[in-house]
């Protein structure tokens, strides 16, 4: 692992200008991800700077009804919050799927959204990767694609020599939640505080595959707000995966419907970033939520999926397998009559 | 580069200089000569590194050392200060939960987590009623010692050891 200087700020606003001044300076939470990485070789910063005992650990009610989950609060902790628990199920329930307990101790509201794409490509640093060697090239495609993306692509089989091409997926539960819930991510900055609504956080590739998210080198989550929802909201987190436990999502479905019967719903698995539905929500709006209605629209969402083909058989059973997700996660959130 | 910590390890303060990319369980095993929690795939994936982290179950090799200055430590070795066995150790005994044993001092680590957060009423994956209050069948038991991997897999008698040491309490 090569050398870095630690640094513990005395508070936020101070670690903010510490990693700020140094281009190669990062940010430490709760380290789940980040650790490993020294330890690959896949992140070489010459300066760590530990924000975890700098960040709330507080969750706190906001005056309008919603919840304030401080960067610090650990996964765990959120998960097993009543509030969160009995208002905001879907999250609740994303956080329960990832992971494991130990990890979830760990992990940090701040952190996991920031956690980075479990491409195996990413993470060998002797192979390719416009992500992690920005102009090396994408050695995803044409090769273990099992786990990418089918949304948010450029083309069937794109180009792995050309710089843009990443085919990664972002491998948060939590974050496919807080983008159906619509979150407010609270920022500090060198140039001061700003909120950045949660479905806007995370990047396509575009033509920079090595930035995840918007947010500028040395900006720090500080909380992530959860909006108060209207009494009566139904929400659930459905997560396909190749095992039981412990393992990252194939595909996976956020969904919260009002009791006027809107739906909000984010995908997980199928793309660089937490696939908010956008399309699959207009077609619906208006519409009461029947079984037909949910196919057609779902199906207009995925209507411009790209199946990628690789050694491993590919990925193009996620199309079908988030058309059933999808129906099987709403219909749970209906009452009987349209289900 | 170096820095000086403080670690409260199975109620002993330990003071040591450590480089800043010691994890805790190297500076555990390496440094202070505590061999029980091991190593196991050093990514956070198998679990045999799992000590109690200031109370709660976490996973040494993905904590650096240096950010850990002050907290308090619980290896497996801990649980059994003056040799009389905690509930979970006995229980992992009396139901043969083990066969070579690598695996368990992280296992035993993670199963006292596991009761704690069972007597918090935190639910898990498989709970049915996320706003209920989780009973300690073996589905939840398994969902929740997920993150233990044993080679040897043993899990059909380490979830009833686990719920045995729940029971006796």
């Amino acid at each position: 692992m090569k050398p870095f200087a630690y640094a513990r700020p005395g508070d936020v606003a101070e670690a903010v200008r510490d990693v700020a001044a140094e281009p190669n300076a990062v940010f430490l939470a709760g380290g789940t991800n980040l650790v490993d990485h020294l330890r690959l070789g896949v992140a070489r910063p010459d300066l760590v700077v530990d924000v975890r005992t700098l960040t709330s650990r507080e969750v706190t009610d906001l005056p309008d009804g919603g919840l304030r989950l401080g960067a610090a609060s650990t996964n765990s902790q959120v998960a097993a919050d009543p509030r969160v628990r009995e208002r905001w199920p879907v999250l609740a329930q994303a956080l329960l799927a990832g992971a494991t307990g130990q990890l979830r101790n760990m992990a940090t509201t701040g952190g996991n959204p920031l956690q980075r794409t479990r491409c195996v490509y990413f993470q060998d640093v002797t192979t390719p990767c416009n992500k992690r060697e920005p102009g090396s090239g994408c050695s995803a495609v044409g090769g273990y694609t099992r786990y990418h993306a089918v949304l948010g692509t450029p083309a069937a089989l794109p180009d792995p020599t050309a710089p843009e091409t990443c085919i990664a997926t972002h491998p948060s539960d939590m974050a496919v939640a807080l983008a159906a819930l619509d979150a407010q991510v609270r920022v500090l900055g060198p140039a001061g505080e700003r909120t950045v609504p949660f479905p806007e956080l995370h990047r396509l590739p575009g033509d920079d595959p090595s930035r995840d998210t918007v947010l500028e080198h040395g900006e720090l989550i500080t909380a992530i707000d959860l909006p108060a929802l209207p009494a009566g909201t139904r929400s659930a987190y459905r997560k396909v995966r190749d095992r039981a436990s412990y393992a990252f999502a194939l595909v996976s479905v956020a969904a919260v419907v009002t009791p006027d019967g809107e739906l909000r719903l984010a995908l997980g698995g199928v793309a660089h970033r937490p696939w908010r539905a956008t399309r699959a929500e207009e077609v619906l709006r208006g519409q009461q939520l029947t079984q037909d209605a949910v196919r057609g629209a779902i199906a207009a969402e995925l209507a411009a999926a790209q199946p990628q083909p690789g050694i491993d058989s590919g990925n193009g059973f996620k199309i079908p397998l988030v058309a059933r997700t999808v129906l099987a996660t709403v219909r749970g959130l209906l009452p009987e009559e349209h289900s | 580069m170096d820095a000086e910590i403080t670690l409260q390890v199975d109620g002993e303060a330990r003071r040591l200089t450590v480089d800043t990319r010691t994890s805790l369980l190297d500076a555990l095993r390496e440094r202070l000569g505590n061999t029980s929690p091991k190593k196991g795939c050093d990514h956070g994936q198998c679990g045999a590194c799992t000590v109690l982290l200031d109370g709660e179950r976490a996973l040494s090799c993905l904590a650096l050392a240096v950010a850990h200055d002050g907290a308090a430590v619980t290896t497996a070795d801990g649980l059994a200060p003056a040799g009389e066995l905690h509930p979970v150790q006995q229980a992992f005994l009396d139901t043969d939960a083990f066969q070579c044993g690598y695996c368990t001092p992280g296992q035993v680590c993670s199963a006292v987590g596991v009761l704690d957060e069972f007597e918090r009423g935190w639910p898990s994956h498989v709970t049915e009623d996320l706003t209920g209050r989780p009973e300690m069948t073996s589905d939840e038991v398994a969902e929740r010692m997920s993150g233990n991997l044993c080679r040897c897999a043993a899990y059909v008698n380490i979830t009833p050891a686990v719920q045995q040491a729940g029971g006796a309490r």
